[in-house]
């Protein structure tokens, strides 16, 4: 009865939606401080900035897959367009192309990619499930078609930014991949709760029919995430290949369960309408995070980071139905 | 005759940090149909939760006596298991089962582990003629109208043995046709000896069907009444529920109509389900500025889907006729038309289309007008602000702030928020569809005033309503709709219950 919802109104307000973001933030800070406690080195700043370059393209997979759940929509498709975007810049590369011309098609065939799975998941009326399945499948099998083995890069323009470090005084730098990163994240934020575009991304995501009726533009919304998602997806592939300096068809293997898995920790509702862009980058830290304090265990086995990821992302589910879900059947 | 079968005594019930019931008393006799009238947040779905152990025993004070014995019950199947069966509001069926299927669902008719389908059927169909419903057992639920749904409700409510039948609001989704059949047989019912209570907003139903009827208001009893002695009248309900005598339902107001404002023409919507069904067949309105009109039908008879059709084509295929603004013809081919063209339409099922029930008041507020609200596609969040106290204000929204969650808002302070939202685009014509569905007396009444505000700003306003009192309380002339065809056009002098409804059961022998 309305009564009794109006009431619990009363009960907890505005911080509700707050309160996955912050048990995030406060999951990894207690980490952090636990590492510094048990190992030496750890408490450093340098850490931090180690887990964002490390991540630098799970953050800005991430950061797509995030438009795509607001709306209440998921991405299989991201790992494989990963790895599709490194085996494409590498084997543009050894044919010779020049690096900026293999960046910017990589990022428009990511983009397309993105945009014709929208449109689809869109017009035809189809779960995105199986259709960025489908797009997984696809993107993973082109791979094949251009190598089945490794690939190395050896352009100058790609070595030059993977050995790039910029420093910030002591003893503290970062590579120009994590600054891509972080200036995506940026540019994302903004975007989601200052424009017009972020509005139709929450309101999609909260109610679909609802939007329709109040005129916002579904369609083109539903498939700007997924361009966007694709865009992000071939972006993170390029800053993949920055990292590893090889193209191959087995690399990101599984990402796109990261991406989700990050999103998740960070609070965005699975069904939409709901999460911060703040909490995926608290999501990709604590992902990162719990492979450094294993890296600092030495005697783990790295399944450990699995295992650690798996319980952290039922703590989380249960956490939304607690505060989302369970109070809302409940309550009534 | 004075004997109860149930007695709940010093019933108090506590959420954190609100009383929802204080000492609540209720006592239902044997074989009667006991009315429990209230406004939306006065407690009736509460009580009923506590009756049925939904909030099991330990989390509320007090006593429960059904016959006879004190229950304690710790859930639902102990309630059902003493024989009360509560029906809620919302239907607990699954779609995509069948009727006998969900008649027994969770009470399978099965030997040793393996149900048997023909006994299931069968008993199933013995049920079903019970309550008059003249449907295949295996018939899939999602195939049959919210009306029967209800009957299945009451059939597998019956399958448990009921002794107290509880229904929460059953007439709410039904129409008038419906919803006597439905009170025909809850009568049928009380002569079998099955004790009725019954939650309903609608108190002519009340007044219809009901032995003696309890009145709750702000989670406390007010009082008793016993329909034959105490010769109860609806305005003796409605005083006793909003706790001051309500002379007048509907707001006065003085009707200044102008110039024609919107003129739909020969408009034609076939079923996008059933192809070749005409839903709306030529009909024809105009509305003119400053004048409410009403829209009568009975359930299908294509009122909505004439409004949805009209609205930027949200609903139906093949749609053909003209739409005249100002006596120039428009096109409306998306809602983004709409709008620009100054339509509004807010939606009967305002929870479902009309927002988004996990965002907060402001944004849903200016989720239509975000354009008029942004520059080059950035929202000013100061203004979205503003704009949104600013109606919170106008409109008495009760909420806390405009951060507020439209989830967790009553009915009435939601449907606010729904026209907040389409009065913030500046619409020169609004179809309101069911305006003041499932929103308590108080709240009816500031709707009302909202709409003759509207009016009175030139704006033409078009009502569609399942309650006939409600359309001729408020609206100067009153289309009737049947079939798809309009059937009818009343003036307010001409319009009776009566008349309109002979107009809204033409051309259905």
């Amino acid at each position: 009865m309305t009564g009794i919802t109006g009431l619990l109104d009363r009960r907890r307000t505005v911080p509700q939606k707050y309160i996955p973001v912050l048990v995030t933030a406060g999951l990894f800070v207690a980490m952090f401080v636990a590492g510094g406690i048990r190992y030496e080195n750890f408490a450093t700043g340098q850490i931090i900035l180690n887990v964002f370059i490390d991540n630098a393209f799970l953050l800005v997979v991430a950061v797509g897959m995030t438009f795509v759940i607001l709306t209440g929509g998921i991405d299989l498709s991201v790992g494989s367009v990963v790895a599709l975007a490194t085996m494409l810049s590498a084997s543009l590369l050894k044919d010779g192309w020049p690096a900026f011309a293999v960046m910017a098609l990589v990022l428009v065939i990511g983009a397309v990619l993105g945009l014709a799975m929208g449109a689809i998941i869109h017009y035809f009326e189809i779960q995105p499930f199986i259709v960025t399945l489908a797009g997984m499948f696809l993107a993973r099998g082109l791979c094949y078609t251009i190598s089945t083995e490794s690939i190395p890069i050896d352009n100058p323009t790609f070595t030059d930014i993977a050995q790039t470090r910029i420093n910030f005084g002591g003893d503290l730098s970062v590579t120009p991949s994590a600054l891509i990163a972080v200036a995506v994240v940026l540019i994302a934020a903004y975007v989601l709760h200052y424009t017009r575009l972020g509005r139709n991304v929450y309101a999609t995501g909260g109610s679909e029919q609802s939007a329709l009726l109040m005129g916002l533009p579904v369609a083109r919304t539903k498939i700007a995430v997924y361009t966007i998602s694709g865009f992000c997806s071939a972006l993170g592939g390029l800053l993949f290949a920055f990292y590893s300096l090889s193209g191959y068809g087995l690399s990101a293997v599984g990402m796109e369960l990261d991406a989700i898995a990050a999103v998740v920790i960070g609070g965005t509702l699975l069904t939409g309408g709901s999460g911060f862009l703040l909490g995926t980058v608290l999501g990709v830290l604590v992902l990162g995070l719990i492979q450094t304090i294993i890296s600092f265990e030495g005697t783990l086995s790295s399944w450990w980071t699995k295992i650690f990821i798996g319980l952290l992302l039922f703590v989380f589910i249960l956490l939304q139905r607690v505060f989302s879900g369970g109070s809302r059947r409940r309550a009534p | 005759m004075t004997e109860h079968i149930l007695r709940m005594s010093g019933i108090t019930k506590t959420f954190p940090g609100v009383k929802a019931l204080q000492d609540v008393n209720l006592a239902v006799r044997r074989g009667e149909i006991h009315a429990i009238c209230g406004e939306n947040g006065a407690g009736k779905s509460t009580l009923m939760k506590v009756l049925s152990g939904v909030y099991p025993h330990g989390q509320y004070d007090g006593e429960i006596t059904f016959e006879g014995r004190r229950c304690e019950f710790g859930g639902i199947r102990d309630s059902e298991h003493a024989g009360i069966v509560i029906i809620h509001q919302e239907l607990a069926l699954c779609p995509q089962l069948s009727i006998a299927e969900n008649i027994y669902l969770g009470n399978e008719r099965a030997a040793r582990g393996v149900i048997d389908w023909n006994r299931t059927n069968y008993e199933a169909g013995e049920l079903l003629k019970r309550v008059g419903l003249r449907e295949n057992p295996t018939t899939t639920v999602s195939d049959i109208g919210v009306g029967k749904q209800q009957l299945v409700e009451i059939a597998k409510a019956l399958s448990k043995e009921v002794k107290l039948l509880i229904l929460d609001e059953p007439t709410a989704a039904l129409n008038d046709e419906d919803s006597a059949h439905l009170l025909d047989l809850l009568r049928g019912l009380r002569d079998e000896g099955i004790t009725c209570v019954i939650i309903s907003h609608k108190l002519n139903e009340v007044i219809a069907i009901a032995d003696s009827v309890t009145i709750l208001r702000d989670g406390q009893t007010i009082e008793t009444l016993d329909m034959a002695v105490d010769g109860v009248t609806e305005d003796r309900i409605i005083s006793g529920m909003v706790g001051r005598a309500l002379d007048n339902r509907f707001p006065p107001r003085t009707p200044a109509i102008g110039e024609e404002a919107f003129r739909i023409e020969d408009w034609t919507v076939y079923s996008p389900s059933q192809p070749g069904r005409k839903v709306v067949d030529g009909a024809s309105l105009t509305l003119r500025r400053g004048e409410i009109v009403g829209l009568a039908g009975l359930m299908g008879a294509g009122r909505t889907e004439l409004a949805m059709s009209v609205f930027g084509r949200t609903y139906g295929v093949h749609i053909s006729g003209s739409i005249f603004k100002d006596g120039r013809p428009i096109e409306i081919r998306t809602v983004q038309d709409a709008i620009k063209h100054g339509v509004a339409y807010a939606t009967e099922d305002r929870k479902r289309y009309g927002l988004n029930l996990i965002e907060d008041i402001k944004r849903n507020i200016s989720a239509a007008w975000l354009k008029g609200l942004s520059r080059r596609g950035w929202v000013n969040e100061y203004e979205e602000y503003r704009v949104a106290q600013q109606f919170r204000a106008s409109m008495n929204i009760k909420a806390p702030s405009v951060d507020s969650v439209v989830g967790k808002l009553s009915g009435g302070n939601q449907q606010k928020v729904v026209l907040s939202k389409w009065i913030l685009t500046e619409p020169d014509v609004l179809i309101l569809d069911e305006p003041t569905r499932g929103i308590d007396v108080g709240a009816k009444y500031e709707i009302y005033t909202i709409i003759n505000r509207l009016a009175e700003q030139g704006k033409a306003v078009l009502v569609i309503s399942s309650e006939l009192p409600e359309l001729l309380g408020l609206c100067d002339r009153i289309y009737t709709l049947s079939e798809g065809r309009v059937t009818g056009e009343v003036p307010r002098e001409e319009a009776t219950q009566e008349r309109l409804m002979y107009f809204m059961t033409k051309g259905q022998e």
